[in-house]
């Protein structure tokens, strides 16, 4: 189980990651003065959403 | 021309090394056969008695797990550079010597055993098994099987010393993971330099040297324009307080900004120095007890220097109806403070440890497709240069990228433990009441 649940959790965040970078990238193009605001929260938005998907890849580690 | 020459050299050099390890690989191969054979030959050699040993083959998710992890041996190539080892078992008391002593080959398996010690590729054990003698053995040249046995309900597989003809199982060192990741308390505690505390101490001594050099050009050449090495460091000196401190502290960032400072370029320094091949390879900030202590201090720094608008905002919410704060809001926010630092601790280390897995993954491509002939093997190695080069070129990115994070994630926590309240909140908080 513990490959499946990996599978499961990385799915969101792929999801979650990939949403964020469309949307910085159609900000940008929008407002290409604002990139090093947009590029920084980016990455920090990206990062959170990481934690999450972290977090449960190692329940999924730990919970056999 | 000559970039197709450093391409050619690559792939030579690849399969090279690879074909060095797979030479290495053989004797082991050879030796589980006699072993093997043995008791039908009845002749009562030095290994006889220990059973017929299976050969699991090559196995990739182990051979990238023991790349990753710490060591007690420092290795420059094939080199295996000696490191001294300090360990403590209760009851038997404090044992030091060099990890030279075990004469450890090209995998870091040594090949003799020292007061009940032994180093199985890279990581000292122990044999807990009092009829094992004590002192220096001699334990001959292919002592360790790998075999799976039953502990605590679960599949774990453990090397075994073979020693006059009986097999002797072995532990690992404590850990502090509270048997969250297969350790636990075991029956002893390493605190030998090893691999990675060595590899911090050099990126320390380092970093040490650059910024004091850096520091003394500042006051030296007080308002002039930076040269040298200043003039590489301002940069990114100014990049992070102005990007970070700034914008997501407040106004008190000059406090915290040695912290940030010093947190970036020791993690961007043991980052991008764990991605030198060949020289130490090791995995510090993969390291969850490295990126734990990291997310420690940021927890103290965030906690110790938080306002009291931060602890109202955890415990008791302002403008939020009582019922709500007390079932959801607060136990949230409480588990939040620890939540923090664990996502920084688990996220650091991941990411990094992803990456150098995934390199060594695509290199054991070449045993997995190769089967140790020429032409399979010279085949994928120019496959898995490529990969390799690419996978490289993206783990100095990353490097980059989650020094950045953590020291932009430490800002923000800092920032939200030490705003000044908002005028907002108190009207909210007072219409409540």
């Amino acid at each position: 189980m513990t490959p499946i649940g990996m599978g499961i959790a990385v799915v969101g965040a792929g999801i979650g990651i990939g949403m964020i970078g469309s949307k910085a990238m159609e900000a940008i193009s929008r407002q290409p003065e604002a990139v090093g605001d947009i590029r920084a929260n980016m990455i920090l938005t990206a990062a959170l959403v990481e934690g999450a998907a972290l977090i449960a890849i190692i329940l999924s580690l730990i919970a056999k | 021309m000559r970039r197709y020459i450093l391409s050619f050299i690559c792939v030579f050099c690849l399969t090279a090394f690879a074909f060095s390890q797979d030479h290495q690989e053989q004797p082991a191969g050879e030796q589980h056969g006699t072993i093997d054979h043995q008791p039908s030959h009845g002749d009562g050699g030095h290994d006889a008695g220990c059973g017929p040993i299976e050969d699991h083959g090559f196995d990739p998710g182990a051979k990238a797990f023991h790349h990753v992890s710490d060591q007690n041996v420092y290795n420059i190539g094939p080199i295996q550079l000696p490191l001294p080892c300090f360990l403590y078992a209760p009851g038997h008391g404090w044992t030091t010597f060099s990890s030279g002593q075990f004469h450890p080959d090209a995998h870091g398996n040594g090949h003799a055993a020292i007061s009940k010690y032994v180093l199985v590729e890279g990581l000292v054990r122990r044999i807990d098994d009092p009829s094992f003698p004590d002192g220096e053995v001699e334990i001959g040249h292919h002592p360790y099987l790998k075999m799976e046995m039953q502990a605590d309900g679960k599949e774990k597989e453990i090397p075994y010393v073979c020693y006059n003809a009986k097999l002797y199982p072995t532990v690992g060192r404590s850990t502090a993971d509270f048997g969250m990741f297969g350790g636990g308390i075991s029956s002893f505690y390493d605190f030998s330099l090893t691999k990675n505390v060595v590899t911090m101490l050099l990126v320390f001594l380092f970093l040490a040297l650059v910024f004091s050099s850096v520091a003394k050009a500042y006051s030296k050449r007080d308002g002039m324009a930076p040269t040298g090495l200043q003039g590489f460091m301002e940069p990114i000196l100014l990049f992070i307080q102005d990007e970070v401190a700034k914008p997501f502290i407040g106004a008190k960032w000059e406090k915290y900004l040695p912290f940030l400072l010093s947190i970036f370029f020791f993690i961007l320094g043991l980052n991008l120095f764990g991605q030198i091949p060949f020289f130490g390879g090791s995995n510090v900030t993969g390291n969850l007890a490295f990126t734990g202590v990291m997310a420690i201090l940021t927890f103290l720094v965030v906690n110790l220097s938080g306002n009291r608008h931060y602890w109202e905002h955890v415990l008791w919410m302002p403008g939020v109806p009582s019922a709500l704060k007390v079932l959801i809001l607060t136990p949230v926010e409480f588990l939040g403070i620890f939540i923090k630092p664990f996502t920084l601790m688990l996220r650091l280390a991941a990411n990094i440890t992803a990456g150098h897995i995934v390199i060594t993954i695509f290199i054991s491509l070449i045993f997995i497709f190769g089967k140790g002939q020429w032409g399979p093997s010279l085949g994928t190695s120019i496959g898995s240069t490529v990969l390799t080069m690419f996978m490289m070129a993206i783990e100095l990115l990353v490097a980059f990228i989650q020094a950045f994070v953590f020291t932009l994630l430490t800002a923000s926590y800092i920032g939200s433990a030490v705003e000044d309240g908002h005028g907002h909140d108190h009207e909210e908080a007072g219409a409540h009441h």
